[in-house]
């Protein structure tokens, strides 16, 4: 059991590693290893790494882990394997803040051009804040078929808002549903120092509860008398999974598919215990979307494909694959 | 242990639960019965902590249950409700090891030996360490609700409350679980609280019946004092009958149905009675309720075919029970539906006779060999060899009877048989006494339980009157015909 689960962190931390250096190495322009420490050698090439490559890897790591984690906190929670970090409605609140920026051409005062993911952040923050308050309104004990449910009125009517947006759109459009599908590139630094503090912090607030969710899946009755302070524990995952998932959809737009297959690819290979499923699924989505990411600005360049297209035609055949090797190999 | 003091609650404003006292003995386990809504989930959830009554107070160990913190309470009560198989499979020992949660600390939460200890054994004491490794959903029923049990053990709690722990389960996982827990108890002073759904299995297991009506206590006390016919009925709303078990002295109830069938006329003649060269068989379209001491079939029950048959002198007894099964296949019997008695009289000796009473007819078959007759009194003397020579007896009535009347019945024909056999003075030949039957005496009382019901079978009842009269004649006659056979 020890040995399995050595290999698997280590099996993962290996992948990402490859993952990172496959993104910050492939691109039109080459760029060899030795690039990293050294600077004189090719200096455009140094710059490429560290001020274009570096922080947009960086960027999709931080993301794809902040889904994946998120997911994978969120199908515990409310025991459902069809549930993702969007699940909740927070990310609808996110894209109604970044739509309305790019709609209303909004560019708030010292921040400027970091206004949309601000702006989106906020707007995470205040439906999180919204659906919590409801959910906990309709059902005291906030059973989770009381969360989806809530879940699936907010992000249909922050769904119609961005729909009613689009509609009345001109020439931003193109703008608008880039947004939508997703992105990573042309972001810097800044975008990776802004979410940063959330994911860490989200994070730590899930890892926390991770034997609380395991208690959890046993239902909320089972997990009390087994000493756990359901309430707290299940306010914590929703504030920390609604952090991450709010700051990556500011940040990039909604990017489907990490948040709910990279959980369950990871529980296949390595067991539903969340005391490692919580971090092997940090690594794996970090590793997913650096990956697509990299497809996604390679494969037709110079153009790039909008990187939610990409996490679905990759993720899709891999989840399947390891879905039906599993079956399969458990009769 | 546990002390529940006049809680009252429910969901919202309905009040389910009223008024609910009572305690629990450490190293008890009490069962809490009673029909569907009357708040016994309910019940168990204001124990656990997880609803709130809106009066009273549960107390664990003395202590008020919203005194301890959530983790002091885990170690002291564990709660199993209805569980299932997740969304999301974990290993049997990753489950069994959720057990330990509440005795776990810190930012890491190491894991000791102790808790390993108490993984280990749970998962003995349960039977699933053998697939420990397995993923839960891919066990049976049985299986996953044995981890559940085993989780719940690890938790090492000394208060258990359980809901339902066998439902859905087939009768060997039942036991099986039940054993177990009902070991835990004994052995190592486990409570345990358990609402069950089957009457029966609640009068096995537990020390004490809690048994709820509306939200109330409408009765509490051992399994004897609160599963009584009357109460049952009452609470339920459904006729039962209880029974004695066969092996504990633990009331065990049955349902009585309430069929609407055809009222067909359902009457034993003499019609129904045949004699061939081998046997004198009774043979009913229907089950009559049977109280004999046959060689098959012996005991009470429901039967519909009665053979008394002739053998030869020098049948071989020592196989009896094989044989008489073989023969009763062969000769075309239902061998579960059919009560069977032997004897080495020829058939042709049998008496059959029909009485008429106010209640219906009562028929009686007797074939009499007196060759071995006993005075039972003088029986001492005597050694225990198997001698030829036996009476057999049919009553069939057609009515219906209490147990106490078949029980009463038996008497009666077994006293009229003895006055039979000192009106025509048989003698007990080694004693030289008058004797009052012989060693292997057989009698079946048989009713078709219909028509008015009897309580009562003695002597002066009418049922009694007829029985007394016919064992009597025919046995009369039997001996007669017996002793002119032996004559010629």
């Amino acid at each position: 059991m020890k040995r399995k689960m050595f290999f698997a962190y280590s099996s993962s931390i290996g992948i990402l590693l490859i993952s990172i250096w496959l993104g910050v190495s492939i691109g039109t322009a080459e760029v060899p290893f030795s690039t990293l420490w050294d600077k004189e050698t090719n200096e455009s090439a140094y710059n490429i790494l560290w001020s274009i490559r570096m922080p947009r890897v960086v960027l999709a790591g931080l993301v794809g882990a902040a889904l994946a984690i998120a997911g994978a906190a969120f199908q515990g929670l409310l025991k459902n394997p069809l549930a993702d970090p969007y699940t909740l409605g927070i990310s609808s609140g996110a894209s109604v803040g970044a739509v309305a920026t790019i709609f209303f051409g909004l560019s708030l005062p010292i921040i400027g051009s970091y206004s949309l993911p601000f702006v989106g952040m906020i707007c995470a923050f205040l439906t999180m804040v919204l659906v919590l308050t409801f959910a906990r309104l309709v059902d005291r004990t906030m059973k989770m078929e009381t969360l989806i449910l809530t879940g699936v009125i907010f992000s249909s009517f922050l769904g119609s808002c961005i729909s009613l947006m689009i509609a009345l759109t001109g020439e931003q459009l193109r703008e608008i549903m880039g947004w939508l599908l997703g992105s990573v590139s042309m972001r810097g630094w800044p975008y990776v120092q802004m979410i940063v503090p959330f994911i860490i912090i989200g994070t730590i607030i899930i890892w926390l509860n991770r034997r609380e969710l395991n208690a959890m899946m046993y239902g909320d009755e089972r997990a009390q008398s087994l000493g756990v302070n359901v309430k707290k524990s299940k306010y914590a995952i929703l504030a920390g999974g609604s952090m991450l998932t709010g700051a990556a959809v500011a940040v990039s737009g909604t990017i489907g598919f990490v948040g709910l297959v990279v959980p369950h690819m990871t529980r296949m290979l390595w067991g539903a215990d969340h005391r490692h499923l919580l971090v092997l699924s940090f690594f794996n989505g970090a590793s997913l979307l650096i990956i697509c990411d990299l497809v996604s600005r390679t494969i037709i360049s110079p153009s790039e494909l909008p990187i939610g297209v990409i996490t679905a035609f990759i993720g899709a055949p891999v989840f399947s694959f390891i879905f039906y090797k599993q079956r399969k190999s458990r009769g | 242990m546990l002390k529940v003091q006049n809680i009252s609650g429910g969901y919202g404003s309905t009040p389910i639960l009223s008024n609910i006292s009572f305690e629990v003995e450490k190293g008890k386990m009490l069962g809490i019965l009673g029909p569907n809504g009357c708040g016994k989930s309910t019940l168990l959830k204001v124990i656990s902590g997880i609803m709130k009554p809106s009066t009273g107070t549960v107390y664990v160990d003395g202590k008020e249950i919203k005194d301890y913190s959530p983790k002091q309470l885990a170690k002291k009560m564990t709660v199993l409700p209805q569980l299932h198989a997740t969304a999301f499979s974990n290993t049997v020992r990753d489950t069994v090891s959720l057990g330990r949660y509440p005795h776990q600390s810190g930012f890491f939460s190491s894991w000791k030996t102790e808790d390993e200890k108490a993984v280990v054994n749970a998962m003995e004491q349960t039977g699933v360490r053998k697939f420990e490794k397995a993923q839960l959903e891919y066990l049976s029923g049985g299986e996953q609700q044995r981890v559940f049990i085993a989780q719940a053990l690890a938790q090492c709690s000394s208060l258990l409350l359980l809901d339902e722990p066998t439902n859905h389960l087939d009768i060997a996982h039942q036991k099986q679980i039940l054993d177990m827990i009902r070991k835990e108890v004994t052995n190592h002073d486990l409570t345990v609280v358990s609402v069950f759904h089957d009457i029966n299995l609640a009068s096995l297991y537990c020390d004490e019946i809690l048994l709820m009506e509306d939200g109330k206590v409408r009765a509490k006390g051992v399994p004897h004092e609160v599963l009584i016919d009357d109460q049952i009925m009452d609470v339920y709303k459904a006729r039962i009958s209880m029974q004695a078990h066969p092996e504990q002295p633990k009331p065990q109830m049955t349902i009585l149905p309430d069929l609407n069938e055809l009222a067909k006329e359902k009457v034993i003649t003499v019609e129904n009675i045949k004699i061939t060269d081998e046997y004198v068989e009774c043979k009913s379209a229907f089950p009559l309720r049977v109280l004999s001491s046959a060689v098959h079939n012996a005991g009470l029950g429901w039967y519909s075919n009665f053979i008394n048959r002739t053998v030869q002198q020098d049948y071989n007894i020592y196989q009896v029970k094989e044989e008489f099964l073989q023969y009763l296949i062969e000769e075309g019997f239902s061998p579960t539906n059919t009560v069977g008695m032997m004897t080495a009289v020829h058939t042709k000796n049998a008496i059959v006779k029909q009485y008429e009473a106010p209640f219906g007819s009562v028929i009686v078959m007797v074939t009499a060999g007196i060759g071995n007759a006993i005075d039972v009194s003088r029986s001492y003397d005597r050694d225990n060899k198997n001698h030829v020579g036996t009476i057999n007896t049919w009553v069939i009535v057609n009515g219906k009877l209490s147990d106490e009347a078949f029980v009463q019945g038996m008497m009666t024909a077994t006293e009229a048989k003895t006055k039979a056999l000192h009106h025509e003075k048989v003698y007990d030949t080694i004693s030289n006494t008058m004797a009052t039957g012989t060693p292997t005496d057989s009698l079946l009382i048989a009713a078709t339980q219909q028509g008015e019901y009897m309580q009562y079978g003695g002597p002066i009842t009418e049922v009694g009157k007829v029985i007394g009269r016919g064992v009597f004649e025919a046995t009369v006659e039997a001996i007669q015909i017996y002793r002119r056979g032996a004559l010629q």
